[in-house]
């Protein structure tokens, strides 16, 4: 992997909502989420690839302009949380984790090894940065529900981020927290569903039909938001144009997305890359691919 | 305690009615509107049994969040709000609880080590007339496999008050699992040290075990062995289930070479298990004999009957204990 390209950001005490950074420094970033996930997964043998792909946008633009961090004090009582729960998409998670200095890059050395803080999915306890454990589909939403409604009773600002897959909306939790998400009037809740048509056995819908999740959420009595979620200009206005934490309803932003974006092949067979393990050629043309754009961004001028 | 011989109807074990008073009636109630005025972090929840925190609900209506008949969303709400600094006490009917609820714990709560109460009412039989949907008899064997779990079965109001205060500090996750109806069994209730089971009395001829409306049965049957029989018990009090009191029941099972568990629980997993895997462990010939309900379909009834029918009650439990104690010592 070409490490020179991976360049980490000072550490600041405090990372605050909306810095400063170009929408082609984002999509470098996306693409640079992709190219570390790529690297992981050969070191572990395994791994979620075109799901991660898929919401790859919607991390760089949370954790390198929208929340409020302090990496150097991970439980600080006001940071806005972040909740994977498609926590299968983790590995995407690690490098942005070290990158913005939650922990060492020496963790990602361990990836996949007995011991490692990191795994395949999040766990609280053991990786700094992880405001909550997943892995089991249908639970963080309900788990952020509670956080942002103890945001209210302890009289913080901060923000609850919840990202879920569309497949997981298929468990019936979800509808339990959505109900209560806007009985309680969770302004301070932020669901993102990175609607990529797929779930780990097919296309979501055919399993059992979701749609129309905007209409679903509206009468939850959520404020919906639909958008391209691998456009980096959608996404980032999005999060820009958040209300207030202290207004009244809960938000969805349904991010429409492509599993496996920004990696020909895994476009054209999401499926097949829903788990799996590219063999060395497949490694090199995924690698090729995704620097190239990175260069090809970088060389636009705006970019770094 | 004395066995009901009078006519046997469904008590409103809902309302709390016809009971003496509120701590007696609903001890898990009371008592947790007690931690609250101590403690400002703590919170209740309660799918669809708001009545059992009705104290603490007018005490405290801001902390008290209801989120109607979703158990399993209760739990996990709850894990979100332990880790934004609360102390949330959920209540639950107890099939609905631990039974229903046993992944969302286990995931979210217990592995993360969170700070989360279940109470669960209305636990065994306590529910009997309105039919098995309504019984938790699985649920310790469910709870005890949770490793960072405490699970509590207290045996009478005094007791409950005294485990939940006891416990209030805890870092991690207490399941405490109440038993409706149980008559007293404490003038005062002990200081519960940390997985230690309390000692109600001392002999050296069998060793009787309960929890729950068992330590009330196992208590009044030590005392009728020994009237009658002239046999002498060691009688504990296991609201511990886990962790147990490992050293007292081994020192006890040593002496006595018997050990009768008395539960309002299945066989299976339950005080009876724990007892038997310790007693295992340790090389020890000892004969055990359950007190406990059967690992089959259960009979619908009201709950007295059903705890005559199913051996419940003080007299077969000493039957049980004087045909045990009589079977002489193995080996």
């Amino acid at each position: 992997m070409p490490d020179d390209i991976v360049t980490p950001l000072p550490l600041h005490l405090q990372l605050d909502r909306g810095r400063p950074v170009s929408d082609a420094e984002l999509r470098w970033r996306a693409d640079w989420i992709r190219l570390q996930t790529v690297g992981l997964i050969a070191q572990a043998g395994l791994g979620h690839y075109s799901s991660t792909f898929s919401c790859a946008e919607l991390v760089a633009a949370l954790y390198y302009r929208a929340l409020r961090l302090r990496p150097s004090e991970p439980r600080w009582a006001d940071r806005d949380r972040f909740l994977l729960g498609k926590g299968h998409v983790a590995t995407g998670l690690w490098p942005v984790l070290a990158d913005l200095g939650f922990y060492p890059q020496d963790y990602l050395k361990q990836f996949g090894k007995v011991g490692s803080p990191l795994n395949d999915h999040p766990n609280m306890k053991l990786a700094p940065g992880i405001d909550f454990s997943s892995g089991s589909l249908g639970h963080n939403l309900s788990v952020g529900v509670g956080i942002a409604l103890g945001g209210r009773l302890t009289g913080l600002s901060y923000r609850t981020f919840v990202l879920t897959g569309d497949g997981e909306l298929q468990e019936g939790q979800v509808w339990e927290a959505a109900m209560a998400a806007s009985h309680y009037k969770l302004g301070n809740l932020v669901a993102i569903v990175d609607a990529n048509g797929f779930s780990g056995a097919g296309p979501t819908s055919q399993a059992i039909n979701i749609e129309p999740i905007g209409a679903r959420f509206s009468s939850f009595g959520w404020t919906v938001r639909e958008i391209d979620g691998n456009d980096i200009a959608a996404v980032r206005s999005t999060l820009d144009e958040l209300p207030d934490p202290s207004s009244e309803a809960p938000i969805v932003i349904i991010a429409r997305t492509r599993k496996g974006h920004g990696v020909e092949f895994m476009e054209k067979q999401p499926q097949a890359w829903h788990l799996g393990l590219l063999d060395a050629e497949q490694y090199a043309d995924v690698v090729a691919e995704i620097t190239a754009r990175m260069e090809l961004t970088t060389s636009e001028g705006t970019a770094r | 305690m004395t066995e009901q011989a009078a006519e046997k109807k469904m008590v409103d074990v809902f309302s709390d009615v016809d009971r003496e008073t509120a701590m007696t009636a609903n001890p898990a109630g009371y008592a947790v509107a007690e931690l609250g005025a101590e403690d400002e972090r703590i919170v209740t929840m309660a799918a669809d049994m708001s009545n059992t925190v009705a104290d603490f609900i007018a005490k405290f209506p801001d902390r008290y969040i209801e989120l109607g008949i979703a158990e399993t969303n209760s739990v996990s709400v709850a894990a979100g709000l332990a880790t934004a600094g609360l102390l949330p006490y959920i209540y639950s009917m107890s099939p609905f609880g631990m039974l229903k609820t046993a992944e969302q714990w286990r995931t979210d709560v217990d592995y993360n080590h969170l700070p989360v109460r279940l109470v669960g009412r209305l636990s065994g039989l306590a529910m009997g007339y309105f039919g098995t949907s309504h019984y938790a008899v699985e649920d310790i064997a469910i709870a005890r496999t949770m490793n960072n779990t405490t699970v509590l079965s207290p045996g009478d109001p005094a007791a409950t008050v005294s485990l939940m205060r006891s416990t209030a500090n805890l870092d991690g996750p207490v399941y405490i699992r109440i038993a409706e109806g149980v008559g007293k069994v404490y003038d005062e209730a002990p200081e519960y040290a940390y997985g230690t089971w309390p000692k109600l009395r001392s002999g050296g001829d069998i060793t009787l075990i309960g929890h729950g409306m068992g330590l009330g049965l196992a208590a009044a049957a030590a005392e009728l062995l020994f009237e009658q029989d002239g046999i002498e018990a060691d009688v504990f009090d296991a609201a511990y289930l886990r962790p147990y009191d490992e050293e007292a029941l081994l020192a006890s099972a040593r002496k006595t070479g018997h050990v009768l568990t008395v539960e309002e629980h299945t066989v299976v997993g339950g005080l009876g298990t724990i007892v038997a895997e310790a007693v295992g462990r340790a090389g020890l010939a000892v004969r055990l004999a359950q007190v406990a309900l059967p690992d089959a379909d259960l009979e619908v009834g009201v709950p007295a009957e059903l705890y005559e029918y199913y051996g419940l009650t003080v007299s077969n439990v000493a039957a049980v204990a004087r045909k045990l104690a009589k079977a002489g010592r193995t080996g």
